[in-house]
């Protein structure tokens, strides 16, 4: 292993391994953060929500979003699969239904970025699991 | 390529440890590896969440659910359900003792809720065995502030600014400690870590070495610096094989980084740090005994002065300070003494942690802000106390502390208010007792502990501490005299007078804040030869309520002494003179006719 | 300087003196129990362990009271201080730390070694205490008792005294804190019995021991039997350093010369013979003078193997020490034996002929300053077909109280004189008692014999002194010869290791193993760490010598006669085989642990 030889070499070695702790460094303060839901039950795996995960992943990382994703269980909206549940800090959740890429892309550039509200949205009538 | 969407922290302290929490990571290993998961679920051993009455931990992030007590064998459900199925595991969450119900993750639990961690704020959380995580964590930028942008002079000043006190016991301003070191001019300087954890119950010092090592090195590095020492020690008791493992791991990699060895981010600064085993003496925590047990002397205190700014270990100036000291060091530095001075109450800054332990629902480690209410640790973090009991006393600051009662539950927690009010804060021991503790009992037992610790080297500690012991158990057996009464605070008072050591001076606090606090309960020992908790097995016996016995026999089956007797579906009866108080009887009636009086 | 006040009296003293010397200084007397100092023999023993010598502080460096007592021993004054000794709570807490001590101390004071020289005993006398307040569990530990010393641990106060000089005066290292708490007491490591120990029965402890956890092994018994055994002749040889201290035990001033009561009340006591020990100091500086010289005169031919510098070999402590520490070393001492052993053996063969008396029928009794005699005498190179040449060796003390159980009194004796012929000797036998003594008394003997000139200056001043290590050049006559002198075996081995390391060179090295040489033996009046009482025997032992009418061994008729009726020649084949001995090593003790 190379020796670190400056702060300045730290800091820089610090910015290559944060991804690493990205994950858990974001969810010590979920509150603060964007939080996206993707219900991952076998109705969801089935109509891809594994697949649109994934797809969110990559576009939040490149609209450099700072963006929590946390698979959860079966919303109960299982005709409208797969179903995100998108958490603005200081908002309340909001659901939407048969989310492919597409509407995975205009969710994250337009509700997240611009708050700008998009097709979808199933109205909350249920209790959030957490 | 598939992306990490899940880490899995099982804790890798002492105690999870100790529950098969290693069994645990290997099944989740495997167990993904079966799924196919390895690449999007990462599995890391961490050290201490602190919740160790709950352990083994197993915390899932991103979404912090918090898994207490789990079994290897739950590693498959885990797996399945909340990895996979996106389902958390019910059963395994934690339970909130007030409203039954189920916590579903660490951000809702009291436990967690008015805690601020600093001094482990890595511990659960990296693995302490990787510098990458610690060095993503900001880890060592400290050292490189210190190194690159201050002068050790800067160093010594904004530690003394942040208001830091030693956290091993007597709450010493920490800058001040250094600057006296820094100001002795010697060809070697040495800074020793204390952790040489000896408090019953206490193990903060274990965890934050098992859980954040790479943050003691860094705190050493960086007073070695400011104090102009090139060479650093870690005194660390030998029935710690953990933390010491962790600690050799986070040397030979910080020296492989060169943040150990010559000329440290090219600052032209060396530092080395060397491990001192110590065989586990009390004593040993008192900064001279300890410099003598580093040395191959015998372990016992020298009268200061000389200091050990002045003449520590091999008679060089030598700086000491506990883990959990040290552990505050580096974020005060990249934060700022303006930032750590914020926090707390206005004597005592920072966090302090405790090891909260008793008749408490939460058992675990805790840090909170200086300032805290002993009434918020209790019932907000501790949940309360156990199975609706009263609460009657806390303990704080161990064998040197005293026992606190209802009356001090707004005390806010920091140096001068607990002294104050006739306890320390010690090492941050913290237990909480209810009705069914005898406070003349808890008196004895941590005289008891004094007395196995003391090094015999001063008369009052040696002899003084034996005598009252003896005086205490006389009490406890019903043959007290108020007599007695008036000895032992006698002694108790002389021997705090005139002990050599730390130890010693403060060994009758156990004794004096319950003859303090708990007078009445003295009295009864011995006036009324009564024992109100129960505890004191000479003064009490078992009874058997005619009105309430049924004659099931019960009672009597379990008596190893063949002290009852009765006629079937007949009122028993104890014999008292047969009776040894095992309590088995207690125990076994179903209908509470035994009772204790 | 730093003012202050104690007792409300102003107090002015040097920067870093303690709170108990600035006292001292005043004349405000603080009770101390595990201080000790032998001043000027850079000796002080402060742990602050009994705390005894607490006092209140009522002004401290901050202007504020101070939190706790303060050991007066350890504190030092600072600028401003205010002191009180006697306050209630000083007295209170004083009071409750010796009765503390009290209770885990043994109450055999009427039969204890110690008895009206313990310095417990003292203290709590000065406290009016009349009872022990707090009664509970004593601690017990076995006796061990080796030739010399009997370790009684109930009685261990932990003053730590017996360490200190065991470690650091002595180097020996036989002694430490062992076990905690309260069952913390001095012992050897793994509480060893002593004799198995690297303990080399110097009994500086003994010396210091302020209670009876330390004391010498009582041999009275056996001599009293010797004596009234009707079939022994009993002959008594006494050691040099006894006649200027006995007196002290008979409440006569230290430094008084006692020799010719000495002599009487021996002879009273039933002694057949009462002869001294400067007798076989004469004849061992005939032997080890003329080993120096002879070492000296192959050394200076060219002879490579020569081991230079001489040590003296009469301090039995010495011997043990060296036999122990440095095992490399054991050729390099003479080999001629101490004096009491070379009487032993002179008075076992030359004068049992002479008288015609059975070797087993001869009891030889010595008289000795010295604890480690008592061990020497023991040594089974010391036997002849299991008969020992010295049989018992009674310290200072043991005479004192053999004396006093006769109900006699030193002071009333008259003044007789030692019996003929091995009672005969001169003042450089006397001076063997002090450090410096030896290698004087040989000086004298050597530079007669070596330039064969007749010596203008007797006194060798530049060999005198109380100094740990000292050295000296004294010219013979155009040779130039170097001595070094170390008394403290700690100062032994560090000039033992200078020498060893080639940083100086010597001649001769004169060891004595107590300070002040034999003068301050363990066998001697306890001095309570008042080195004024050994500077007093000290100019005592120059007096005795002054008044001596012969003052070089060589001289001495006696000594003539006995070379020429019997031994032939100093370091002659009858002399080697009476008078020398040799060494072993006993290292393996010192590696224990290791």
């Amino acid at each position: 292993m190379a020796k670190v030889k400056s702060l300045a070499e730290l800091k820089a070695m610090k910015e290559k391994l944060q991804s690493n702790l990205d994950l858990r460094e974001k969810s010590d303060n979920p509150e603060a953060m964007i939080q996206i839901k993707v219900a991952m039950a076998t109705c969801g795996i089935a109509s891809g929500a594994k697949q649109v995960m994934e797809h969110m992943m990559e576009k939040a990382e490149e609209l450099k979003l700072s963006v929590v994703f946390t698979q959860t269980g079966c919303m109960g909206y299982c005709h409208a699969e797969p179903t995100i549940e998108v958490k603005l800090p200081g908002r309340d959740p909001i659901v939407f239904g048969h989310v492919d890429n597409n509407r995975a892309d205009e969710i994250l550039e337009k509700y997240v970025i611009n708050n700008e509200l998009v097709d979808g949205i199933i109205p909350v009538n249920y209790e959030t699991i957490g | 390529m598939a992306r990490i969407k899940t880490h899995v922290l099982c804790c890798g302290g002492t105690g999870c440890k100790a529950s098969a929490s290693d069994e645990i990571i290997a099944n989740f290993e495997k167990i993904l590896k079966e799924k196919g998961l390895q690449d999007e679920v990462q599995v890391i051993k961490t050290g201490c969440f602190g919740f160790c009455e709950k352990g083994p931990i197993v915390k899932m992030m991103p979404d912090n659910t918090f898994y207490t007590q789990v079994k290897p064998s739950d590693v498959q459900k885990i797996v399945e359900e909340h990895i996979i199925k996106g389902r958390k595991v019910t059963d395994l969450l934690y339970l909130d003792p007030e409203n039954k119900q189920h916590v579903a993750d660490s951000k809702h639990m009291g436990f967690y809720k008015k805690q601020l961690r600093i001094a482990l704020r890595n511990c659960g959380f990296i693995n302490p065995e990787d510098i990458d995580e610690f060095i993503s964590r900001g880890g060592y930028e400290g050292l490189g502030k210190a190194l690159s942008e201050m002068t050790p002079q800067d160093v010594v000043a904004e530690i003394t600014a942040s208001g830091l006190r030693g956290r091993g016991g007597a709450g010493f301003p920490t800058g001040v400690k250094w600057g006296l070191c820094a100001k002795n001019e010697a060809d070697q300087k040495y800074v020793v870590c204390n952790a040489d954890e000896g408090d019953p119950g206490a193990f903060m010092d274990r965890s934050i070495m098992e859980g954040d090592p790479h943050t003691i090195i860094e705190a050493m590095a960086i007073c070695g610096y400011a104090i102009g020492a090139t060479k650093g020690l870690v005194y660390i008791r030998a029935e710690y094989p953990l933390a010491i493992e962790r600690l050799q791991i986070a040397i030979r990699q910080a020296r492989e980084y060169g943040l150990l060895g010559v000329d440290i981010l090219g600052s032209g600064f060396d530092f080395d740090i060397e491990l001192r085993y110590g065989a586990g003496a009390f004593v040993c925590g008192e900064e001279t005994a300890l410099i003598h047990s580093m040395e191959g002397k015998r372990g016992e205190p020298t009268f200061k002065p000389p200091f050990p700014a002045v003449s520590g270990y091999l008679e060089k100036p030598t700086n000491v300070n506990n883990v959990e000291t040290f552990a505050n060091i580096p974020i005060i530095i990249t934060k700022g003494a303006d930032w750590f001075a914020g926090i707390g109450s206005e004597k005592s800054k920072g966090t302090k942690v405790f090891a909260l332990a008793g008749q408490i629902n939460n058992v675990g480690l805790i840090e909170v802000p200086m300032g805290t209410t002993l009434r918020d640790i209790i019932y907000e973090i501790g949940g309360g106390i156990k199975n609706n009991h009263q609460f009657k006393a806390v303990q704080t600051g161990g064998p040197s502390g005293g026992c606190l009662t209802s009356k001090h539950l707004d005390t806010p927690i920091d140096y001068e208010s607990l002294m104050a009010a006739g306890s320390m804060m010690g090492s941050g021991g913290m237990v909480v007792m209810d009705e069914t503790s005898c406070m003349v009992a808890i008196a004895k037992f941590y005289l008891e502990f004094t007395c196995e610790e003391s090094c015999g080297k001063c008369t009052p500690c040696r002899v003084g501490n034996k005598r009252m012991l003896e005086i205490l158990d006389k009490i406890t057996k019903g043959n007290g005299t108020m007599q007695d009464l008036q000895e032992l605070r006698n002694l108790a008072d002389v021997i705090k007078d005139t002990a050599l050591c730390g130890l010693g001076q403060t060994s009758p606090n156990p004794v004096l804040s319950t003859l303090d606090n708990f007078w009445d309960e003295y009295v009864e020992h011995v006036v009324e030869k009564k024992c109100r908790a129960g505890v004191c097995k000479s003064l009490m016996h078992y009874e058997i309520d005619p009105t309430k016995c049924i004659g099931c026999g019960a009672c009597a089956r379990v008596c190893p002494q063949d002290a009852i007797t009765g006629e079937k579906k007949m009122a028993h009866h104890i014999d008292n003179l047969k009776c040894i108080k095992c309590g088995a009887c207690y125990e076994k009636c179903k209908f509470g006719a035994i009772s204790i009086k | 300087m730093i003012k202050l006040t104690i007792d409300n009296r102003p107090v002015e003293v040097a920067e870093g003196t303690t709170i108990l010397k600035a006292a001292r200084q005043a004349g405000i007397h603080i009770p101390t129990l595990c201080y000790f100092e032998l001043a000027g023999m850079n000796f002080e023993n402060k742990p602050g362990g009994c705390r005894v010598c607490v006092v209140e502080v009522v002004k401290d460096f901050n202007g504020r009271p101070r939190r706790n007592l303060a050991p007066a021993c350890a504190t030092e004054c600072v600028e401003g201080m205010e002191v009180l000794t006697h306050s209630q709570r000083v007295i209170n807490a004083r009071r409750t730390v010796v009765e503390l001590i009290l209770s885990d101390h043994p109450t055999d004071c009427l039969t204890c070694a110690k008895s009206g020289q313990c310095e417990l005993q003292k203290l709590a006398q000065n406290l009016g205490i009349r009872e022990i307040a707090y009664k509970g569990e004593q601690s017990t530990y076995r006796v061990d008792m080796s030739p010399s010393i009997i370790r009684d641990v109930d009685k261990c106060i932990m003053c730590r005294r017996c360490e200190n000089v065991c470690n650091n005066i002595q180097s020996v290292g036989a002694l430490s804190a062992v076990n905690r708490g309260f069952q913390a007491v001095v012992a050897p490591a793994f509480e060893q019995d002593m004799i198995d120990s690297p303990c080399v029965m110097c009994g500086q402890c003994v010396q210091v021991c302020p209670v009876g956890a330390l004391s010498e092994v009582d041999d009275t018994r056996n001599v009293m039997m010797a004596i009234n055994n009707p079939k022994k002749t009993v002959v008594v040889q006494t050691a040099p350093a006894v006649r200027v201290a006995i007196g002290e035990e008979f409440g006569m001033e230290p430094g008084t010369i006692v020799t010719g009561q000495l002599a009487a009340v021996l002879r009273q006591l039933g002694f057949d013979y009462v002869f001294d020990t400067d007798f076989a100091a004469d004849l061992t500086i005939m032997e080890e003078g003329t080993e120096l010289l002879q070492r000296i005169d192959r050394y200076t031919k060219g002879d490579t193997s020569v081991r230079l510098p001489i040590l003296t070999s009469c301090c039995p402590g010495w011997v043990n020490f060296f036999e122990h520490n440095f095992p490399d070393m054991l050729d390099v001492p003479s080999t001629a034996k101490s004096p009491q052993q070379m009487f032993g053996a002179i008075a076992k063969s030359y004068w049992a002929e002479k008288m015609g008396i059975n070797r087993e029928d001869l009891v030889v009794v010595s008289i000795m300053p010295c604890l480690a005699k008592k061990y020497e005498c023991k040594r089974e190179e010391f036997y002849v077909n299991g008969n020992p040449d010295v049989d018992y060796v009674l310290s200072t003390r043991e005479l004192a109280r053999l004396i006093k159980q006769f109900n006699l009194d030193l002071k009333e004796m008259p003044v007789a004189d030692f019996d003929d012929p091995l009672g005969e000797s001169t003042g450089a036998a006397v001076i063997f008692g002090v450090t410096g003594g030896v290698i004087e008394a040989a000086t004298r003997t050597a530079y007669e014999v070596f330039t064969g000139k007749k010596l203008d200056r007797i006194e060798f001043t530049e060999l005198r002194g109380l100094e740990g290590i000292r050295d000296a050049w004294v010219d013979f006559n155009g040779t130039p010869i170097h001595i070094g002198i170390a008394h403290g075996l700690n100062n032994a081995r560090t000039l033992l290791e200078r020498v060893r390391e080639g940083k100086e060179q010597f001649h001769a090295i004169e060891v004595m193993a107590c300070p002040g040489g034999c003068i301050g033996g363990a066998g001697q009046p306890y001095h309570h760490g008042n080195s004024k009482i050994i500077k007093k025997r000290f100019d005592a032992t120059y007096e005795e010598d002054r008044n001596k009418p012969i003052r070089k061994s060589h001289e001495n008729p006696s000594i003539i006669k006995l070379y020429a009726e019997y031994l032939g020649e100093p370091c002659g084949h009858k002399s080697h085989e009476l008078l020398h001995t040799h060494y072993f090593d006993k290292s393996d003790h010192v590696e224990i642990g290791e």
